[in-house]
């Protein structure tokens, strides 16, 4: 069954005068358990499919299918129930709250969970999945005390803590040294492999890519190809890809 | 319970950044804790000033002797003389709104003391609750006069600044025995200066003694032919030394015999008084005090229903206008100047606000990411603001309460608790917090969440 399906979805902004088409027509299905990379260059249109896939905005047209659930025009509210419940975010600049704990930032979505959870329960959630992410030591630091790629666990925690069924990374290894890119995106492999959480990378570097099993390319607000793929073995279509990426001189850090 | 985690939420922001909440609160504080002090000591001052305005006279209430009239021809006020101690003791016994009420007999002759006389402008046979019916408890030296000694009818006295100053230049008056109309009295007091009333006459040309002495003893009313027509001031009865010295038990009022009660339905009025002076508790019980008197004294003189009053109540109007136009303006002054306090910490409040909205942006983007709703952003930093102000309005009492004290004990300036002050205070800081809160709160609730997460 698929969890996710769009159907032509456009998406223009307006800016002054000009519609600035950014989607031209976005199909798109994807099945529970995935972990799919969504490539493309700055200005491709991935960032807003990205936004549209996780209802943080709604497309100008077409439809977006949620569970079984028409879920692209809901009001701003009933979207953000919707987050709180389906899905968890992850971001390049990790956004965790300064100067609250790796504890306080983890059970922060449960206060905007509608079923009421007691503090004892929310302490123990957030604890277990911390522990779950390694950080079992430090979560009483603060974000300034903890390295990038703690604070980028905290952050997958955080998008935990809902046990939503869906996860977006928006460019999670952005801001990390390749080391601990690798040991995120081997998190993000192990929660899909162990809890069958869909997972969304949205990435520019091929080499993060290379850890999803599906990658979509999208150009131009239009998906250019998708693939199957294995981190064992990169086939052709990776190497293009790179190419293109280079075509685009839009380098990858720490790629070689 | 969804709104103790919203308040932890908010002391939990606010701690990520206490500086910054600190001196928020400082507009509220200093707001608050001006109000405060201001109500505090201008409640003093003002009912100081009050109480001042107030010991000129202005809850005093006089009660004369009706008028008499014969032939068409009307004698004035106080010409008929129908008032007795009695009436005062049953003004003072039967009237709740009455603080206190003294009898006034008066006199006007010499005073002697060595080679120098004087005639006071106002010798009062009284009793010493004059003194708090007329606010001048607080004497220069010496003591009041007793009660007992206006039942025994002792011939001691108590003398006004300009009399002190006319007869004795300098020395000190008490225990020292003047002379009035060759009934030698001793001097156990001198009233603070009072300088002149509103008239201008000098209210500290006065002397002060029991009543009783005054009535028997100087005005030449001897008890055993007390009756109305003979008791006037201008007797020419000369007193004797039996009367100075006398040496049978004195009782104040004859006592009726069997018969005479029998006879006579109306009380006989055996000796009467030239005026009684009562304070009302406060200025607003004035007109309730002066129901309550002509009721007690209507019943007391046996008047009928649609008869005239055979005495008359006056009050000073004039000067309890002054005191309620003073009460009214030194109001007015304090609530502007805390309105304007409290707008200024509100403006203050509502600055850092929309600031800390700004500096907040991502967090506010990241947690409409994770499920906040608009109202959730909203209700988040209402509460903060609602926090802060609260905590800032904790502070400010305490500070302001703190102040006005500090003033108290260092400048001596009347302070006044006032418990009014410190619940509006709660209240205004709490409203501050919301109102002014608002907008940022609103502005925050806005962000489009995606703007929001890119903000750099």
């Amino acid at each position: 069954m698929d969890l996710i399906e769009l159907k032509d979805i456009y998406k223009t902004y307006h800016i002054g005068d000009m519609d600035v088409p950014v989607l031209k027509g976005v199909s798109l299905r994807i099945a529970k358990g995935e972990l799919i990379a969504l490539m493309g260059s700055s200005g491709s249109g991935k960032s807003t499919l990205m936004n549209i896939l996780g209802c943080l905005d709604r497309p100008t047209s077409g439809e977006y299918w949620l569970n079984q659930r028409e879920v692209g025009q809901l009001s701003a509210d009933e979207r953000a129930l919707l987050r709180n419940r389906t899905m968890g975010f992850v971001f390049q600049s990790f956004n965790l709250l300064p100067r609250a704990s790796a504890l306080e930032n983890v059970s922060m979505p449960l206060s905007y969970a509608t079923g009421n959870i007691s503090d004892r329960e929310a302490r123990k959630r957030a604890v277990e999945i911390l522990t779950r992410v390694g950080l079992k030591e430090r979560i009483d630091h603060e974000p300034s005390q903890l390295s990038g790629g703690q604070q980028q666990r905290v952050a997958i925690a955080r998008a935990l803590i809902n046990r939503p069924p869906v996860l977006f990374a928006d460019e999670p290894t952005g801001n990390l040294d390749s080391h601990t890119s690798g040991e995120v995106l081997k998190m993000f492999q192990q929660l899909n492999q162990e809890d069958g959480i869909t997972i969304i990378l949205v990435t520019h570097d091929p080499l993060v890519a290379k850890h999803a099993r599906r990658v979509i390319r999208i150009c131009d607000g239009l998906i250019l190809g998708d693939s199957e793929s294995s981190c064992e073995q990169p086939g052709e279509k990776t190497g293009e890809q790179t190419a293109r990426v280079g075509d685009l001189s839009e380098s990858a850090p720490g790629g070689a | 319970m969804k709104i103790l985690r919203t308040i932890r939420t908010a002391l939990q922001a606010l701690q990520r950044n206490p500086m910054r909440a600190m001196l928020t609160t400082l507009g509220i504080v200093i707001g608050v804790g001006a109000v405060i002090a201001m109500m505090e000591i201008g409640k003093g001052s003002s009912s100081a000033v009050q109480k001042s305005i107030a010991s000129m006279g202005a809850n005093t209430i006089l009660i004369l002797p009706g008028t008499a009239a014969s032939g068409g021809i009307s004698f004035g006020a106080g010409s008929v003389m129908n008032l007795t101690p009695m009436d005062y003791e049953a003004i003072v016994r039967e009237c709740p709104s009455v603080r206190s009420a003294a009898p006034v007999v008066r006199a006007r002759t010499q005073v002697v003391y060595g080679n120098r006389n004087w005639v006071p402008s106002s010798i009062s046979g009284t009793t010493p609750s004059l003194l708090d019916v007329r606010d001048w408890t607080n004497l220069a030296e010496g003591e009041a006069f007793s009660d007992r000694d206006v039942l025994n009818a002792n011939k001691v006295c108590m003398l006004g600044q300009s009399l002190v100053r006319e007869l004795f230049q300098g020395e000190s008056p008490v225990g020292k025995e003047i002379r009035i109309k060759n009934v030698s009295f001793r001097v156990v007091g001198v009233l603070t200066a009072k300088g002149a009333n509103m008239m201008g006459s000098d209210q500290d040309d006065i002397l002060l003694a029991p009543w009783t002495t005054i009535k028997y003893r100087v005005t030449g009313s001897p008890l055993a032919s007390t009756n109305q027509s003979s008791s006037s001031e201008t007797s020419s009865t000369v007193n004797s030394l039996s009367q100075l010295y006398p040496g049978g038990k004195m009782s104040l009022y004859p006592v009726q015999s069997v018969t005479q009660a029998a006879d006579s339905p109306m009380p006989v009025r055996f000796t009467n008084i030239d005026q009684i002076m009562a304070a009302a508790v406060s200025t607003e019980e004035i007109p309730a005090a002066i129901k309550q008197i002509t009721e007690v004294l209507r019943e007391r003189h046996r008047i009928r229903g649609d008869e005239a009053d055979d005495f008359n109540v006056r009050d000073m109007t004039e000067m309890t206008k002054t005191l309620s136009a003073t009460t009214a303006l030194m109001t007015n002054l304090l609530l502007s100047v805390a309105l304007i306090s409290l707008v200024v910490g509100g403006v203050g409040i509502m600055n850092i606000m929309l600031v800390s909205v700004t500096e907040r942006t991502r967090e506010i983007g990241l947690r409409m990411a994770v499920g906040a709703r608009a109202r959730d952003i909203l209700r988040q930093f209402l509460v903060e603001s609602v926090v802060l102000c609260l905590v800032g309005g904790g502070v400010g009492i305490l500070l302001g309460h703190g102040g006005s004290k500090l003033v108290e004990w260092l400048l001596h300036w009347p302070v006044e608790n006032s418990p009014t002050a410190i619940a509006a205070a709660v209240i205004v800081s709490a409203g501050v917090g919301i109102i002014f809160g608002y907008y940022p709160a609103w502005r925050a609730s806005r962000l489009d969440p995606i703007e929001a997460l890119r903000y750099e």
